[in-house]
């Protein structure tokens, strides 16, 4: 089952995705053909059980990893023919990332943190933007800190700040809230939720949390590495009914 | 528990190997000195063995000036015909052959220039026809005056072949022979250990060799039937009476070999103090790589604990570990060294000693024992800290996600500052005190207070590091490049530190050389009134030296104001030894050297004094000194004069009459210097037409020939700076080491830049700038350091007349510069390995 949504141009699409690790008795497919279009300006979440390919998925779709059938665009750009080099700058310029844990370089201050990807790609932050986005994550007090002197929301927070920074085209947020107590997991969530409402910014996020789905616009079910069902305009009870319904489905259909 | 460590061993694969590799390099040049020493020391046991195989007893006279082996060859005195007639007579004689054989026969090649040795002589001898030992290979002995046979190491190094005519410096100047023969050894050798030589004629060789005529330099005794050796000598001893030496063939052979054992002993001491140097530095390495791994391992060893492991089960962990590394180094190491060992006896053979017959190769025990003894000691020391410190991981540290905190520096600094004082005041005694171990001492506190500076080396490592960083700051890659040098100050400060030592050694030995040049250069600049001087290269014992009628027409040419020669002997003078001058013209000497006014020339009976010379010995003029010299009788003098030091050179001035006695009684050195406002290029070409039968030396203006001297010093840097270089490459080997640690530990980090967009290039850049600030880090210590040793050994030998002291900035410059590139090659594996990194893997790396 395809998942589209047509009423906005994508920001990211996978097209018959396929993805397979090992070979002979050690063969898993972790994609199989899968096709998804994340729309700009939207807040999406996949979900799935372990195993599902769901962080395969947004790997692939964030040029992390290769593809081993089908094709996948960032934009425009198809991301499955870049080079190592043309594949460093798309991510630098216009892919965010935020990972479940280990986001901050323990040498940087969170100021530095921040402008790393703009850092690296030698250019000045808008200073409106800056200011935008720092009083959001509401870090302006402790910009001086290391890593290791802020909390893990802090440092969540501080991740989100670099992602959203270089306003990349979409943000792949891997279990972003993984690490996180649920109160700091909430604020971690609405600052995203806040960014794509107020910002229009793109966010892919992967979780298992329903709470932390519940704060997407749409949240696409993948099981077995194949897509399964979507919902939109989610609330945790919503997410939380179909994730049993899949379950139960799933149960008569294993392979 | 050892499954355990067995299994971690093996995981770690890459990294035991650069600190083995550290350990490898040292234990092969231990075994590699072992192995030289002992393959040339059964090589010339065999030359001597050989040499002495025809003679039961040799009989010598006692030598006039007891030489020893590091100060030239023994002038042997004359034996007279008449002890070889009484030999003859004693029973149990068979044959009593005199023997005339002296150092000194240079043979002038068919391109001009004299025939050089690197060490063994050139012997000029006596034909006493074929016997077991010498065979003639084409030609026949000499027979008249103006004939000569040589050996076949001479024919092939002068070119030269029956028939030719052929010139030879002895005591005398340049004469011309007929080649007729040349000469092998039993078992088709060229030479005896490299020996060249030249036989003459009885008589001529008499003459030419020893001045004595109808004299002998030995008696070769061959023992009748039945008689022993050393019955023979016993019966031959007391008959001669005092003032000779009698001795079995054996016990000359067994005593030439010890002699020189005692230079081969050096040799491989020396080599033994480098291969020390590198295993010191080793064990930086080692000892770095230990942490890293102890502190990788921190969750590992403290589920260990949890698990019930005893602290000393843990600090047994890691020793066990050191000593597989040591054991399999010390191995690799053995093999590697006999290699060497191999390499150099035979460059020495086929450079240093000229056709040495090298014995088979073998491996002594001293090298085998050595090498485990070094290998697994320097390991094992070098993983004790390291291991203590595993023992102190917490059980609960299993559960914690943080690693231990570094503890803080002070300690570690104020044991660094009380090392460092204990080493500097070891070197200030050595150098400045008068205590007879002056070189263990100096050693020591070098050694101590390297020790000390590595302690001290991470406080300053975070500020200078930082500093230095700032240079590389300009871009992104840099920056993060130089964080990563500041973030662990203890790995950066050891690694750092190894480099040290090899720098701080090059430069202090640097800052000593240049300073001794430039002081001899001033010192030159001083005392050196002549404007052309005739010298010659040295090599082996003995000096070069020119036909002293030299002098007497260079002092005819126009436009010459003064010219005199230069003779030199090594004498007993009132029971002293003592190295003396002489000169054919002491008021034309006085002109074209030194500081001082004129002098009346020295009859026969004179000598002068310098001033300190004579306040030591308590002398004044008129004063009586007996002085004997390398040949001829011990002759009594009265002191004419003092003289200022430094207006004539050396302390001692003998009268021309002296030199005839001396050991080489020819001028070494000849001084011309010119009227006012005459160029060097009116004279030097006629004072170089008057040498040209003169080949072992040449005439130069001063200035090149200051400069010729002061280049002896440039040879010996470049000597410390190739045999330091191991040490410095193991150093290179623990930047290597250290990086490759920091890149695998810091995966994650490098997965997440290269995540958010760091390119390949971008990520070696900041892997090769972490790596130059370390290098250079520790180039700016070693360069520090050295400059600081160099400096206090120079000012301890002003009183021995380093005078100058010159702080090689350009060189200094250089070594820093060098540490950049090495650090930028050091990098390179490193930084490749982590610009490769999957960046997906890296992430979720832990």
């Amino acid at each position: 089952m395809a998942a589209t949504n047509a009423d906005r141009p994508a920001a990211a699409r996978a097209d018959e995705v396929w993805k397979v690790y090992g070979s002979g008795e050690a063969r898993v497919v972790a994609l199989r053909g899968v096709t998804a279009e994340f729309g700009r300006g939207r807040f999406t979440a996949i979900m799935g059980p372990s195993g599902s390919g769901k962080s395969t998925l947004m790997h692939c779709l964030a040029g992390l990893d290769t593809v081993d059938r089908g094709t996948v665009h960032v934009g425009d750009t198809e991301v499955s023919k870049l080079n190592d080099k043309t594949l460093t700058r798309l991510r630098r310029d216009r892919i965010g990332f935020i990972f479940q844990q280990f986001n901050l370089l323990p040498t940087l201050s969170a100021k530095e943190n921040i402008r790393l990807p703009l850092d690296i790609a030698g250019r000045k932050p808008d200073p409106q933007w800056w200011d935008i986005v720092i009083d959001t994550v509401g870090l302006r007090d402790r910009l001086s800190h290391r890593p290791s002197q802020l909390s893990g929301g802090q440092q969540q927070r501080v991740a989100c700040a670099r992602a959203l920074i270089g306003r990349p085209d979409v943000i792949f947020a891997d279990e972003p809230t993984g690490n996180l107590d649920s109160r700091s997991g909430a604020e971690v969530l609405s600052f995203l939720r806040a960014s794509v409402r107020e910002h229009q910014q793109t966010i892919v996020m992967v979780t298992h949390d329903p709470v932390a789905a519940s704060y997407a616009d749409r949240v696409v079910f993948l099981a077995d590495g194949q897509i399964v069902d979507e919902l939109a305009d989610p609330t945790a009870e919503t997410v939380l009914d179909l994730m049993k319904r899949l379950d139960t489905q799933a149960e008569p259909v294993m392979l | 528990m050892l499954r355990a460590t067995f299994k971690s061993l093996l995981a770690r694969k890459l990294r035991l190997i650069l600190s083995g590799l550290a350990v490898v390099l040292g234990v092969m040049f231990v075994a590699g000195a072992f192995v030289v020493t002992d393959t040339l020391s059964r090589s010339f046991d065999t030359v001597f063995a050989s040499a002495y195989s025809t003679t039961d007893v040799s009989v010598t006279a006692e030598p006039k000036v007891e030489v020893s082996e590091f100060e030239g060859e023994q002038v042997a005195a004359p034996l007279p015909a008449s002890a070889v007639d009484k030999i003859k007579t004693l029973p149990g004689v068979r044959s009593a052959t005199g023997l005339v054989e002296a150092d000194g026969a240079r043979v002038i090649g068919s391109d001009g220039k004299v025939l050089t040795s690197m060490g063994p002589p050139r012997l000029g001898v006596a034909w006493t026809g074929e016997d077991d030992l010498v065979t003639l290979r084409e030609g026949r002995g000499p027979t008249g005056a103006d004939e000569i046979a040589v050996n076949a190491t001479v024919a092939e190094g002068a070119g030269i072949k029956v028939g030719d005519r052929v010139g030879v410096l002895t005591l005398e100047p340049k004469k011309t022979f007929t080649l007729v023969g040349i000469y092998g050894y039993s078992g088709d050798r060229d030479s005896l250990g490299g020996v060249q030589e030249v036989a003459f004629t009885e008589p001529v060789a008499q003459k030419l060799m020893l001045d004595a005529p109808g004299s002998y330099t030995s008696v070769r005794v061959q023992a009748a039937g039945g008689v022993t050796p050393e019955a023979l000598r016993d019966r031959i001893a007391p008959a001669l009476g005092a003032g000779y030496v009698v001795k079995t063939g054996d016990q000359l052979a067994e005593e030439n070999a010890a002699d020189l054992q005692e230079g081969l002993a050096f040799f491989g001491q020396i080599l033994l103090g480098f291969a020390g140097v590198a295993l010191f530095v080793g064990v930086f390495l080692i000892l770095n790589t230990f942490s890293i791994i102890v502190a990788q391992r921190t969750r590992e060893l403290a589920l260990m604990r949890a698990l019930g492991a005893s602290s000393r089960q843990v600090i047994g962990s890691v020793l066990v570990e050191a000593v597989v590394i040591g054991l399999v180094a010390a191995v690799l190491g053995l093999a590697a060294g006999v290699g060497v060992g191999a390499l150099l006896a035979y460059l020495f053979a086929s450079f240093g000693g000229g056709g040495l017959e090298l014995a088979p190769l073998a491996v002594p025990a001293t090298a085998v024992i050595s090498s485990f003894v070094v290998g697994v000691l320097v390991t094992v020391v070098a993983a004790v800290l390291p291991a203590l410190r595993a023992a102190r991981i917490a059980p609960v540290a299993a559960m914690q996600d943080v690693a231990t905190p570094d503890r803080p520096l002070t300690r570690i600094s104020a044991a660094g500052g009380a090392v460092t004082a204990a080493g500097a005041a070891m070197l200030g005694v050595g150098l400045f005190a008068d205590t007879g171990a002056e070189l263990w001492l100096i050693l020591g506190g070098v050694l101590v207070s390297f020790i000390g500076i590595a302690l001290l080396t991470p406080l300053v490592s975070r500020p200078v590091v930082s500093l230095l960083g700032r240079l590389f700051s300009w871009s992104l890659p840099g920056r993060l490049g130089r964080l990563n040098s500041g973030r662990n100050p203890r790995r950066t400060a050891i690694t750092a530190a190894a480099l040290m030592v090899g720098i701080a050694l090059v430069t202090g030995v640097t800052v000593i050389m240049d300073s001794a040049k430039s002081s001899l250069k001033a010192e030159a600049a001083r005392v050196l009134k002549a404007q052309i001087m005739i010298s010659g290269d040295q090599n082996g014992p003995r000096a070069p030296t020119y036909d002293p009628a030299v002098v007497r027409r260079a002092a005819q040419i126009p436009g010459v104001r003064a010219a005199a020669g230069l003779w030199s002997d090594q004498v007993v003078i009132d029971g002293d030894k003592q190295y003396v001058n002489a000169t054919d013209d002491l008021a034309a000497l006085a002109q074209t050297y030194g500081t001082g006014g004129s002098l009346n020339a020295l009859e026969d009976d004179q000598i002068a004094v310098s001033v300190p010379e004579a306040a030591e010995r308590g002398w004044q003029v008129g004063s009586t000194v007996t002085v004997q010299a390398s040949r001829g009788k011990e002759r009594t003098y009265t002191v004419a004069a003092t003289y200022p030091e430094d207006s004539l050179p050396g302390r001692i001035m003998l009268p021309a009459a002296a030199t005839r006695d001396f050991g080489v009684p020819q001028p070494v050195l000849g001084f011309v210097r010119l009227d006012d406002g005459v160029p060097v290029s009116a004279v030097l070409p006629q004072v170089k037409a008057l040498v040209a039968d003169s080949p072992e030396v040449s005439a130069t203006d001063a200035a090149a020939f200051v400069d010729d001297q002061a280049a002896t010093f440039d040879t010996l840097i470049t000597m410390i700076q190739i045999l330091l270089a191991l040490a410095i490459l193991i150093a290179v080997l623990g930047v290597i080491n250290t990086l490759a640690l920091s890149v695998l530990e810091r995966t994650r980090e490098l997965g997440l830049l290269r995540a958010v967009g760091l390119g390949r290039a971008q990520t070696m850049r900041m892997v090769t700038v972490e790596a130059v600030v370390i290098s250079v880090f520790g180039a700016l210590l070693g360069v520090t350091v050295g400059a600081g040793m160099g400096t206090a050994v120079t000012r301890a030998l002003e009183s021995d007349g380093i005078t100058e002291l010159v702080l090689p900035w350009s060189r200094m410059g250089t070594y820093l510069v060098l540490a950049a590139l090495v650090g930028v090659i050091a990098a390179v594996l490193p930084a490749i390995r982590a610009a490769r990194l999957n960046v997906l893997g890296a992430i979720a790396h832990d």
